[in-house]
């Protein structure tokens, strides 16, 4: 199953490293991770998707992660409710003849076109993750020249910050 | 007060109350070494600074204190790796500072330049890089902090040869202030409730010891326990000690080399109560065959050894050093004799299995045994000497045959299986506690290792005594081939061409060889009584085996206990 994790962590050069090695060391299959500043100067929040066998596992990660002297907190925001985004730029192979239904498409996607030229566009899209599979997908018949994605963020709803919880 | 970076580190050790530093100079350090010099702060050289952090190791084990050493940049501070990751994985505090080139070099492969705090991050419990002076007195107090809080463990501190140089306003705090780091101490009582109610349940319970209760020192707490409940106790090899090994109910240790009656008792038990122990694979063979019938109950103060290795039933998560008295004090309430009536029959069984199997198999190979050999040291120690071993037959022999009595009295290196680490290990016990014996077995194969360490033991006046188990193979090596690759002994012999009396007389220390089985015992009891460093050679037949032995990935119930193979 998957999980989505806030690692909120010091500010402080390496954590990154730190963090990520870890969890590789011990063989766990990171899906995805994003880091960057938050609300507090001195704190970094890393959200990191993780792709485990079940709960033990899942205990394992964040008590493992727990032990590092630059972790603040862990907090398990999967089955809290909550907004998760990624942001994708996908550039895309367009011509005068198909460039109309790729706007179809974007505009079906929320999406946006913030580049074009005569032979490729490039499109943005923040979304679930899934959403941005989905528009791969479709794009995919256009031919993708190249995609570059976040990783997912996360950010429970109500008033409780993470760090709170 | 203000001084030099280098004199603040001496300033930050005085305060921490190091005794001793050991350790090994270079360029980068040079600063700090003169500050050794100008305040008369005891070190010890060693002959590679390897042999220094093993020797702080070993300090640390014996004492419980915070080990210190010392290496100057790169190929210094890329020796001590080895004995780093020894000392993380068991568990041992440790502060090793390292020399770093100047801040305008770091990064630049600059000469003698390595990245230590790279390289020992998966190996240590904290590392930092001091780039600037101000940082030094809170990096080192957070240090001393972190190795000897929670559970203990290395932490690396490198610090670049500008800041050795460059001077602060000298200042050492008094608090330290970690926003992630908040060691617990203790836990939730009532887990302690769950656990004497499960072992009043309980027809078979067994007590698993682990070297958890060594490194907090709660043997007294822990007695207290056993007394009030008649439980027999099992062992791993870093828990031995703990309880005397010739308790009634100690039937000794258990896994791969571990006695009959050990394993026996952790397949057949219905509770076992796992103290500070990680469930290492050399003890749980294959872990869905591991204990079960039971019932798993794991007292340690890391939660991260939760459910790590083999899955628990119950948990207390805290401090041996509050969940024992509490544990003790708990059950003594109770009043448990009904329930030792009921435990009468599991008692009397697992006291037929520790006779039924002799604990060390006895081959009829000619030459001396080299149970004999420990089990002599044993008798003429009497369970007062500080133990230490290298890795190999001889430490498995070690701990089969000779009667621990205290804690921390065996030294060893069992998580990382550190072949090198007995010698300076010796050195680094010995120094703190003069007036103990300590008593080194070791191989021919181990003793290389780091033998240039006898200098160093010379030099201090060190009266270790140390025994090379001389069987001219790397044994354990050997015993696999024997008994897993059709004796095809692919280079694990020595040869037996290295006179280990002449090395160590080079070295300045004593040599004595044993080569008959008839003078054994007059030579060890002489080299034992000799004042000073002894090194005693003792000749073995080359095929003894250390059994009973579990095959790898074998169920505990299905050792080899001795004959051919
Ligand atoms: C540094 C290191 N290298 C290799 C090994 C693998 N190893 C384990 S036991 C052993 C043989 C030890 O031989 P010796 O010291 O002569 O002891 P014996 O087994 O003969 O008692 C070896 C090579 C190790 N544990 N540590």
């Amino acid at each position: 199953m998957k999980y989505t994790l806030a690692v909120l962590v010091e500010n402080r050069p390496g954590v990154l490293t730190h963090i990520s090695g870890l969890i590789s060391r011990r063989a766990f299959n990171i899906e995805s991770i994003a880091a960057g500043s938050t609300e507090e100067a001195d704190t970094t929040r890393i959200t990191i998707g993780v792709e485990v066998e079940d709960e033990f596992e899942l205990d394992q990660v964040v008590n493992q992660l727990s032990k590092l002297i630059n972790v603040i907190k862990i907090i398990n925001l999967t089955y809290v409710d909550s907004i998760q985004r990624e942001l994708a730029l996908i550039k895309v192979r367009a011509n005068k003849a198909n460039r109309s239904d790729l706007v179809d498409i974007v505009e079906i996607f929320r999406a946006k076109i913030v580049d074009v030229n005569r032979e490729t566009l490039v499109i943005e899209l923040t979304g679930e993750e899934a959403k941005i599979d989905a528009l791969c997908e479709v794009l995919v018949d256009f031919g993708i020249i190249e995609i570059v994605r976040t990783g997912r963020i996360a950010v429970s709803r109500g008033p409780v910050p993470a760090k709170e919880m | 007060m203000r001084m030099l970076g280098a004199e603040a580190v001496i300033e930050c050790l005085k305060a921490e109350e190091v005794e001793i530093v050991f350790g090994y100079p270079g360029g980068a350090v040079l600063t700090l070494y003169d500050a050794l010099f100008k305040t008369n702060f005891p070190h010890v050289l060693t002959r590679h600074e390897q042999g220094a952090v093993h020797a702080a190791d070993g300090y640390a084990r014996a004492t419980g204190k915070t080990g210190v050493c010392f290496a100057t940049s790169g190929p210094g501070g890329t020796n001590l790796v080895t004995g780093i990751a020894t000392a993380y994985m068991d568990s041992i505090p440790l502060v090793a500072i390292t020399g770093q080139v100047g801040v305008s070099l770091i990064g630049k492969d600059s000469f003698q330049e390595a990245d230590i705090c790279g390289i020992t991050t998966p190996i240590t419990k904290h590392n930092y890089l001091v780039k600037k002076v101000q940082d030094l007195p809170r990096v080192i107090k957070e240090a001393f902090y972190i190795a000897r809080t929670g559970r203990p463990g290395p932490v690396v501190i490198d610090i670049s040869k500008d800041v050795f140089n460059d001077t602060l306003d000298f200042e050492y705090p008094d608090a330290v202030e970690l926003r992630g780091y908040k060691p617990i101490f203790s836990g939730d009582a009532s887990k302690i409730d769950l656990v004497v109610t499960e072992l009043e349940k309980a027809k078979k319970p067994l007590l698993f010891i682990g070297g958890g209760v060594n490194i907090s020192g709660t043997s007294q707490e822990l007695r207290k326990f056993v007394e009030s409940t008649g439980i027999p106790i099992i062992t791993s090899l870093m828990g031995l000690g703990c309880i005397p090994c010739d308790a009634p109910q100690h039937l000794g240790m258990v896994g791969m080399h571990g006695t009959y009656a050990a394993n026996m008792a952790t397949m057949e038990c219905d509770l076992l109560l796992g103290v500070g122990v990680r469930f290492d694979d050399r003890v749980t063979s294959l872990v869905k065959n591991f204990a079960p019938k039971a019932k798993i109950v794991h007292f340690d103060i890391d939660p991260a050894e939760v459910n790590k290795n083999v899955r628990s039933d119950f948990r207390v998560i805290g401090d041996l050093r509050w969940s024992l008295p509490l544990l003790a004090e708990k059950v003594a309430l109770q009043g448990l004799q009904k329930w030792q009536q009921e435990t009468g029959e599991w008692n009397k069984l697992v006291q037929e299995w520790k006779k039924e199997k002799p604990p060390v198999s006895e081959l009829e190979t000619a030459g001396i045994k080299p149970q004999a050999v420990i089990e002599k040291v044993s008798e003429l120690t009497k369970g007062d000497a500080i133990i230490v071993t290298d890795v190999g037959q001889h430490q498995m022999w070690t701990a089969q045959s000779y009667t621990f009595k205290k804690q921390r009295s065996f030294l060893t290196s069992g998580g990382l299986g550190t072949m090198g680490y007995g010698l300076p290990a010796a050195i680094g016990a010995q120094i703190t506690l003069p007036e103990k014996p300590v008593v080194l077995f070791t191989g021919d194969g181990s003793i290389m290792m780091n033998c240039q360490e006898l200098a160093t033991m010379a030099d201090n006046g060190l009266p270790v005594k140390i025994i090379v188990m001389n069987n001219q193979v790397l044994g354990m090596v050997n015993q696999w081939q024997r008994m897993f690759y059709g004796k095809r002994y692919s280079h694990s012999s020595t040869k037996g061409c290295t006179d280990f009396v002449k090395l160590a007389e080079a070295m300045g220390v004593t040599g004595l060889c044993v080569t008959e089985p008839e003078e054994l015992d007059a030579i060890l009891e002489k080299a034992l009584k000799m004042e000073g460093p002894v090194l005693v050679e003792v000749l073995l037949p080359a095929t003894e085996d250390v059994l009973p032995m579990v095959p790898p990935g074998g169920r505990l119930d299905q050792m080899v206990l001795g004959g051919v193979f």
